[in-house]
């Protein structure tokens, strides 16, 4: 429809153009009215309610007290917090770190050895698990790491049976096995939105670099991980919110288990929010994980920034 | 141009009218209506009884009621008497919405503040809905149908006093059938290791464990994921009604001021479950083990013994037909009490109900008609409770059913009901046996430390109420 505007806005004298531009921005405004009205429902009216709720005591049902700061005090009652934001940091590494860093080289190796339908087909499958259910997902990975399971299998058979335990059910391991589901879940994004940037490359620069007699590990350091530094910002923020925030990984995995060797701040939001039906608790915890993430994630976006 | 702006506001017009339709709809089943058995005289008993005292008794009457229903999916129970009900009284059709226990949980109480809120919806937990006001109060309901007459502990756990105290005061809830556990067994690996009859002490029991320790056998499959929830509560709390009066744990369980679950003979009882976590009675990998997994590699046969209930009878009696036993965790010293945890499979009347007449009747109906008690029985495996004289139905001989049926009465006799001590508060299980027990078994925790993190976190949560 506003393609089909176009000449007839051009024809027009200047006096009614600037009638009909402030017009058009009605109507642009009014175009986008739905998905903004959608973004208020369901992410600006939660976000504000999240905060105003965390002041309150209140029950989901009954009628709300306020409390002023009293749920930001009690969250640090809260067994195991510290424990919980410590575990949500080392899932960073494994959620973040590690899909980035292999995400950049699959997806270079990719795209140096496997142009063409075997490189789609490749990308296809690692990014295959991003789309799987979640639940499905950590019941085969309960599965895989069960003590008869297809891991220890496979350990066993390299005679590495010694070490051979549930993982999911063992205090030292359980979190980086959740990891290991994590990088699983995180690396076909990683590979797909980094081999996306690296083909926008322009071929001239690697094809000089191999003139110069350079190998693929001296392409990747100086061609492709600099070019690709604001695809790699991206790829960080996404991730290292997810492992900040994570909820339904662990939750489909250990739900907290073993101990409390796996709990993360979203299932304490979770737990309090619905089990113990403490809204205003679990909104202040929910917004001071918020705060942490921004803090986090801030250094990122500005380190991002700097290079353009 | 007028056109175009008509034309984008009626685009906006269907987009918010689209929203609004995208409100979440229950999911809904009716059972079709019976128009055949309307011609068939009802049965006996269930006509006469509504009409003699119509004017006294609450009945669905005999205009065409829809009883809304919020039941619980993977539980066949209430969809089976749903059915059957509707056989004997045509009148009444169904709007059945169901979910799963967790999402029950948290749905629950948004639901019963609704407008269209269901009259006869299964219980999750109790107390903070009735504290609410939306739950119906039942006693006017127990009194006209001569509830209060029923054998004592059937209802005692669906009363809530007004501190918000379970065990007594206004009844809130009925059950459909009234659970109980214990311990089962596989018969021929309890034969290999010399069993002949149910031990009768705890001493007894404990050497039939070192004895499937020594065989090497599995002495005991039990579950232990965080996912499931621990099942090592069960034999734990067993223990303590064998070491300790069932009295104080029920107190704790209902909330009663002051209770505590750190006593000394609890402290005896988590000292031998921990004894028998480092004798290697459980699996090495209990803690990622889920329920349904540690039910299916005990119907395949590992694990001479399990604790459980009888709600998985029917899942025994399938796996191993003829080949699972039952008894009830036998007392401390021979001759001592018998004790189990046997809970209502709750249900209850919003406030908001537009038929608690008949959701009332219906809950009577349960308990006292003989075809209603017979499919709760078969398929729920579970004791159908109700009035002291009534009928026991048949249920084949040899199955796992028959045995737990006969334990029940062995239970009551000795005054032995408890709930169970994961449902004392809305998370103490997930908060607190779950992760204790769990660093139990992992070197973690000992008998003390287990009570005294409980008991913390129990204070914690009541006083965050």
């Amino acid at each position: 429809m506003t393609f089909k505007n176009q000449p007839a806005t051009l024809s027009i004298s200047k006096r009614t153009r600037n009638k009909w531009v402030r017009r058009e921005d009605i109507i642009g405004w009014l175009y986008a009215l739905p998905a903004l009205f959608m973004y208020a429902v369901f992410v600006l009216v939660p976000f504000v309610l999240t905060i105003v709720y965390s002041f309150h005591k209140w029950n989901g049902v009954g009628p709300m007290t306020w409390v002023g700061l009293k749920n930001y005090i009690t969250v640090f009652e809260v067994p195991n917090l510290i424990d919980t934001i410590f575990h949500a940091f080392w899932l960073v590494v494994w959620f973040s770190f590690i899909p980035v860093g292999l995400g950049l080289v699959v997806a270079s190796v990719i795209n140096r050895v496997a142009t063409g339908r075997f490189g789609e087909v490749s990308r296809t499958i690692l990014f295959l698990p991003y789309i799987i259910a979640l639940v499905a997902a950590g019941i085969i990975w309960g599965w895989l790491f069960s003590l008869s399971g297809l891991v220890n299998q496979g350990l066993s058979f390299i005679g590495l049976g010694s070490i051979t335990r549930a993982w999911l059910g063992d205090f030292n391991w359980a979190l980086s096995a959740v990891g290991v589901i994590g990088i699983w879940v995180l690396l076909g994004f990683c590979t797909v939105l980094l081999s996306t940037a690296m083909s926008k490359v322009d071929p001239a620069l690697y094809e000089a670099a191999r003139i110069d007699g350079s190998d693929w590990f001296r392409e990747f350091v100086g061609i492709t991980v600099p070019l690709l530094k604001q695809e790699i910002g991206v790829c960080l923020t996404v991730t290292v919110i997810f492992a900040l925030a994570t909820f339904d990984i662990v939750y489909v995995a250990t739900a907290g288990g073993p101990g409390n060797a796996t709990s993360v701040p979203g299932l304490q939001i979770y737990i309090l929010a619905f089990a113990q039906r403490n809204i205003g608790l679990a909104s202040a915890l929910a917004v001071m994980l918020m705060l942490l993430v921004v803090v986090i994630i801030l250094p990122i976006q500005r380190l991002n920034k700097e290079t353009y | 141009m007028n056109q175009k702006f008509m034309k984008v506001l009626g685009l906006l017009l269907i987009s918010v009218m689209l929203l609004a339709a995208c409100k979440p709809a229950a999911t809904a089943t009716s059972v079709p209506e019976m128009t055949e058995a309307a011609t068939e005289a009802p049965v006996a008993e269930a006509t006469t009884a509504p009409t003699e005292a119509a004017s006294t008794t609450p009945s669905c009457g005999t205009e065409p009621v829809v009883l809304k229903a919020t039941f619980e999916t993977g539980f066949d129970i209430p969809f089976k008497l749903a059915e059957e009900f509707t056989k004997q009284f045509p009148n009444v059709t169904w709007d059945i919405s169901q979910d799963q226990f967790a999402n029950l949980i948290t749905s629950t109480p948004l639901v019963l503040a609704s407008d269209n809120a269901p009259d006869l919806l299964r219980l999750p937990t109790m107390v903070s809905f009735a504290k609410d006001g939306l739950l119906m109060n039942l006693d006017p309901y127990a009194e006209a149908f001569g509830w209060n007459d029923w054998p004592v502990p059937q209802l005692n756990q669906n009363r809530i006093d007004a501190d918000g105290v379970r065990g007594s005061g206004t009844l809130y809830a009925m059950g459909l059938n009234y659970s109980l556990t214990g311990v089962f067994y596989n018969k021929t690996l309890a034969a290999q290791i010399g069993m002949t009859e149910a031990p009768k002490t705890v001493a007894e029991f404990e050497a039939l464990l070192a004895a499937a320790k020594e065989a090497g056998l599995q002495p005991i499959m039990i579950w232990g994921s965080a996912k499931s929830g621990m099942g090592l509560a069960f034999p734990l709390q067993q223990l303590m009604a064998a070491y300790g009066p069932v009295g104080p744990i029920n107190d704790w369980i209902f909330g009663k001021a002051g209770a505590t679950i750190d006593t000394p003979t609890n402290l005896i009882a988590a000292q031998h479950l921990e004894e028998w976590i480092k004798a290697g009675y459980f699996p090495a990998d209990v803690n990622a083990i889920e329920y349904t997994d540690a039910a299916a590699r005990f119907g395949a046969g590992e694990g001479v013994f399990t604790f459980n209930g009888d709600w998985q009878n029917t899942g025994y009696d399938t796996a191993m037909p003829g080949n699972v036993g039952f008894f009830l965790m036998p007392p401390a010293e021979a001759g001592g009490g018998y004790a189990a945890m046997s809970a209502p499979l709750t249900f209850g009347i919003a406030a908001k109900a537009k038929n608690p007449d008949c959701a009332a009747f219906f809950l009577n109906w349960v308990a006292s008609n003989d075809e209603a008690r017979k499919i709760d029985v078969a398929i729920g495996g579970s004791n159908p409770g109700g009035p002291a004289g009534a009928t026991m139905p048949a249920v084949a001989e040899g199955s796992v059913t028959a045995e737990t049926l006969a334990a029940g009465p062995v239970m009551g006799a000795d005054g032995g009901a408890m709930d169970f001590i994961a449902n004392a508060t809305s998370s103490i299980f997930a908060q607190g046996w779950t992760p204790e027990l769990q660093k139990m078994v992992g070197g973690q925790q000992d008998a003390a430390g287990l009570l005294k993190a409980v008991q913390a976190e129990y204070e914690r949560e009541l006083a965050a109420e």
